[in-house]
């Protein structure tokens, strides 16, 4: 037990005392926001900047009427025969040609847009919806239906949706919220669980071609050799996990703070109600129950969650990942048995996309979420939408067996493996270390 | 008293047996060559003293005791692939090897500096292993051998890597050790250093012991009974006791001949008949080196 502790000392040690820790610590969680904020910055302010398209028009229907905030809308000064043979003629006088032919406002068929450029589905979307409203208004028009009294038909229903624990309280929830958080959970696990287990490899990959195994194995146990790896990099996942929250908490308690988003939720709503008093009503809803539903996530209890999850998945991968690093001579020969390791963990991923969030009560998403091997990564997104204790119970339960399990098998792969060089390995010959004899 | 009796130890890899009911006796502070060729099964035999795998059958007995964990921290072990932690400075890799091997960290320190002290290479401390050269990373890995004090060292081709002057000092210190009380079990391939040092070997040539004992008995079991004679003027002896293997002329009427004994007279007879026959200026009988015996030995097996 010792010995194991003195190699888990070692392994954490010489990682956390990297100058690349640090940097990887205090920078992935001020990197993705800030990737984020970019991208939207730009976009934005490429949208700001960019020109409006001009857009030629022949309109024969005389029902038209140019909305200029997308688009540049120009009349064409001639019919739609010339338009046409201008824009065949490859000149330039005409770019994009939107042809209004003479229609039935009952069913408006023919109309058609011309360009040397795809339009971007957007685009026509914008235009579509334009001419849409305009026959609108003519058909209203045609039946005597004023604004007014359609303003006065609008009534904007919001649902609050709630959920029912069992305990009986009531939680307001908001499913795109849960969504995000599953997904981002769900994402950050699956990186996480990737790149410790890849390290347990290259450091077992890295001992044994540079043959000092040999030594270590003199003074201790293989398995104990493993086990000190695995769990000292453990250790070093939940260090930067732990520098992480504080670090985010940090940050967004700041952040909060600096844009008055703290201040109680009542406060804040007087404020604006008080400050504009009519346009803002349904903008402070959407903001307070956006606080409503984050303030009822429970965080901790997520949090604990995810650590436990990373742990217990980290620790099933990570002992198959030893075995791998174990076997091979170098990291290029690994890839052949990455393959196997891989594929739960990408069904897990990707069925967490296609179907787990969206529908986190069904059966299959249920079932991945117990079996061990697509467990962390699926039951994580399921988290926040509320699972059954007795699913989580067992998840974990088959989670803990599970990587007792897979550390049981990679140590039978590993104590051979680290003791045998240049030898050609296939998966028979892994079978055949596993079942050898100490 | 024996330092390690090995008994009948047996390993089988599946369809190859690495080692063949190997009996085995180590004299307490001796240096104990063993011996053979490539694949023989030495690796095989010093894994299984130093507790990484097991033997099939068999037991070995480590100074009176059956070999179990706790002796792990007895054994000092140099394997021929030797390596170290690049990225790892020396002194703590020093520190951290006598911690695997059972030393607290006060007395991990305060040996790797002594040894470092002893060896001239305080300045390594604090650099990395893979800013050191090849002769000096060997350095470290024998200081990393013996710094616990194991009672028993098993050193595989500790010389390679080594240049002249760090061979010297390695075999000086083997020696001290020696006189110390360790045990030191050699496995090379090198003949010369087993004729210089070692007192006792063991010759395992595929899977199984074919030779056994101190050097001086080997020798004497293998001696060839022939001697080599440099004298003034040609002779002849008697065909039936004697054949001439070889007479050649150094210089004038000087000449050098090579004898063997038919029977078992011994030297003193023949020297008897010699001076007979001629004027004997020098007598010596040419015992074989320890790598004929090993050639003749392993090549006459493989004629089996």
């Amino acid at each position: 037990m010792n010995k194991i502790w003195l190699i888990m000392k070692r392994e954490f040690l010489t990682r956390v005392q990297k100058r690349s820790f640090l940097i990887a610590t205090i920078l992935i969680p001020l990197i993705f926001p800030l990737l984020m904020g970019l991208m939207m910055y730009f976009s934005v302010e490429q949208k700001r900047h960019a020109e409006k398209q001009e857009i030629q028009y022949v309109d024969e229907s005389g029902l038209f009427v140019p909305d200029t905030s997308v688009f540049r809308f120009k009349p064409f000064p001639g019919t739609f025969q010339q338009a046409r043979m201008l824009l065949d003629a490859d000149s330039n006088v005409v770019g994009t040609l939107l042809h209004i032919p003479k229609l039935d406002v009952m069913r408006p068929a023919g109309i058609t847009l011309y360009g040397k450029v795809n339009l971007s589905p957007s685009d026509i979307a914008s235009l579509e919806q334009m001419l849409e409203n305009r026959i609108r208004d003519v058909k209203m028009e045609q039946m005597k239906v004023n604004q007014k009294l359609l303003d006065e038909l609008k009534t904007d229903v919001s649902i609050e949706a709630i959920t029912v624990t069992e305990g009986g309280h009531e939680e307001a929830s908001d499913s795109s919220i849960l969504f995000g958080m599953g997904m981002a959970c769900g994402i950050l696990m699956y990186m996480f669980i990737f790149i410790y287990g890849a390290q347990i490899m290259q450091g077992v990959i890295e001992e044994k071609s540079s043959k000092v195994v040999e030594i270590i194995v003199s003074s201790v146990r293989p398995f104990q050799l493993m086990m000190g790896k695995i769990l000292g990099l453990a250790s070093v996942g939940l260090l930067q996990f732990l520098i992480w929250i504080v670090l985010i908490t940090v940050v967004s308690t700041t952040l909060l703070t600096y844009f008055g988003v703290s201040m109680p939720q009542q406060q804040m709503m007087e404020e604006v109600g008080r400050q504009y008093p009519e346009s803002a009503a349904a903008q402070d809803y959407a903001v307070a129950s956006f606080m409503k539903v984050w303030d009822q996530i429970p965080l901790t209890y997520v949090i604990f969650n995810f650590l436990f999850y990373f742990l217990g998945g980290y620790l099933l991968y990570g002992a198959l990942f030893a075995a791998v690093g174990a076997a091979v001579d170098s990291p290029a020969e690994a890839q052949q048995f990455m393959f196997p390791i891989t594929i739960p963990m990408l069904i897990a991923y990707l069925s967490l996309f296609a179907f787990v969030l969206e529908d986190h009560d069904s059966a299959i998403s249920v079932w991945l979420s117990i079996i061990p091997f697509t467990a962390p990564i699926t039951m994580i997104g399921r988290l926040g939408f509320g699972v059954p204790w007795w699913q989580l119970l067992l998840s974990q339960g088959l989670l803990i067996i599970g990587f007792i399990f897979t550390t049981w098998a990679a140590g039978r792969v590993y104590r051979i493996g680290i003791l045998m060089h240049g030898a050609k390995v296939n998966y028979r010959v892994l079978m055949k270390w596993f079942m050898m004899r100490n | 008293m024996e330092a390690l009796i090995a008994h009948e130890v047996t390993k089988r890899y599946s369809q190859h047996l690495a080692l063949d009911r190997v009996s085995l006796a180590i004299p307490a502070q001796t240096i104990f060559g063993l011996l053979g060729p490539n694949g023989a099964g030495k690796t095989t035999l010093i894994r299984i003293i130093n507790q990484i795998i097991q033997a099939d059958q068999g037991t070995i007995t480590l100074f009176g005791e059956r070999l179990q964990e706790k002796h792990i921290g007895t054994i000092g072990y140099l394997p021929e692939e030797r390596g170290l932690y690049k990225k790892m400075r020396v002194g703590e890799q020093l520190i951290y090897f006598a911690q695997l091997k059972g030393l607290s960290r006060q007395e991990a320190i305060a040996r790797s500096k002594a040894w470092i002290t002893k060896f001239e290479i305080k300045d390594w401390w604090n650099k990395k292993v893979e800013d050191l050269s090849k002769g000096m990373a060997q350095k470290v890995q024998f200081i990393s051998t013996v710094m616990h004090e194991p009672r028993l060292i098993i050193l595989d081709e500790p010389f390679s890597g080594f240049d002249p002057i760090n061979a010297q000092l390695i075999t000086k210190e083997i020696l001290e050790l020696k006189d110390k009380g360790c045990t030191i079990i050699f496995s090379t391939h090198r003949m010369e250093t087993v004729e210089d040092l070692c007192d006792h070997i063991v010759l395992i040539d595929r899977s199984k012991k074919i030779l056994e004992g101190s050097k001086r008995q080997v020798k004497e079991t293998y001696r060839t009974h022939t001697y080599t004679v440099e004298h003034r003027g040609p002779f002849a002896l008697d065909a039936a006791k004697y054949r001439l293997i070889q007479q050649r002329v150094v210089e004038d009427n000087f000449y050098k001949t090579v004898i063997a004994v038919h029977d078992d007279s011994g030297p003193n007879q023949l020297l008897r008949d010699l001076i007979q026959v001629t004027e004997v200026h020098s007598f010596i009988e040419k015992i074989p080196t320890m790598s004929e015996i090993f050639i003749t030995l392993v090549k006459g097996g493989n004629h089996e």
